[in-house]
């Protein structure tokens, strides 16, 4: 089985999600990213869809369960990079995604966990990938 | 995938025995939903509804069969799938179409929203028949 990768950028940990996900793998994420959260002490957590070309109802109720999740072990989530037709699509459908914060794209969603929980995070990701990456750069 | 000579795809059956499946069902219904010249927005919602539907047959239906073809109704080209399952059926349709409805595992949009993604839904069930459920998407 596939499994998305889990990425630490200082205090947030990042999940960019790159193949059409099996419900397997979505189920398999959601517990990942709680051991992540408790292993690291992380507050926030950023999940990257803006490869997915749809998002139904089963992969919305797990980025619900996934927020719900992190709150509860307190760490903020927020899913970024939605495409446009998959937001259309969503509310078509019925889902409206109640209880998870989104944005537009990385950096913002970023700066929101930043704003909100006051961490102390470098201006710009890139900053913090090189930090956080003794290889980078 | 075999093609006419006009470079339509044929029709298309798909096992939905596993996850795997479900998703070479919206990969297909993509497929079939550009060869449809679709736009975007209804693309993604064909592929949606088709997903949805796909789970159903696995999880509730015990795994079955998609069908997806290219239509025509003269005027425009659309995608049409069809999911067949040999399964339970449901008892009360007009109960399972209600949003918000669920038989405990899921949302209950599955049905009532996949419905409200296309522009033809037909449900064929009974108790202990199975279901077939067929839906088609046109292109504006």
């Amino acid at each position: 089985m596939d499994r998305v990768p889990v990425l630490k950028l200082g205090d947030v940990l990042l999940v960019s999600i790159q193949t059409d996900l099996e419900d397997v793998v979505a189920l398999a994420l959601q517990a990942d990213l709680s051991d992540r959260i408790v292993a690291t002490g992380a507050r926030g957590v950023v999940v990257d869809i803006s490869a997915l070309e749809i998002v139904d109802s089963f992969i919305g109720r797990v980025f619900a369960d996934l927020a719900a999740t992190a709150r509860v072990l307190d760490a903020e989530t927020v899913v970024v990079g939605m495409r446009p037709a998959v937001a259309i699509t969503l509310v078509d459908l019925g889902l409206s995604l109640g209880g998870v914060r989104t944005a537009l794209n990385v950096e913002k969603g970023l700066k929101i966990l930043r704003q909100d929980l006051g961490l102390p995070m470098a201006e710009d990701l890139e900053a913090i990938t090189s930090a956080s990456n003794p290889l980078a750069g | 995938m075999d093609t006419t000579a006009r470079g339509s795809p044929s029709p298309q059956d798909l096992p939905i025995e596993g996850d795997a499946d479900v998703v070479r069902v919206r990969q297909a219904m993509r497929t079939f939903a550009i060869a449809a010249r679709l736009g975007l927005v209804e693309q993604t919602k064909a592929v949606t509804a088709a997903s949805e539907l796909a789970r159903n047959t696995l999880v509730h239906g015990g795994g079955g069969e998609a069908t997806i073809e290219l239509v025509s109704d003269g005027r425009r080209r659309g995608v049409r799938a069809t999911f067949v399952d040999t399964g339970a059926g449901i008892p009360d349709v007009d109960q399972a179409l209600t949003e918000g409805w669920s038989t405990g595992t899921g949302l209950g949009l599955g049905l009532s929203g996949s419905r409200r993604l296309v522009d033809a839904f037909d449900i064929d069930t009974a108790p202990g028949k199975g279901t077939r459920v067929c839906i088609t998407k046109w292109a504006r």
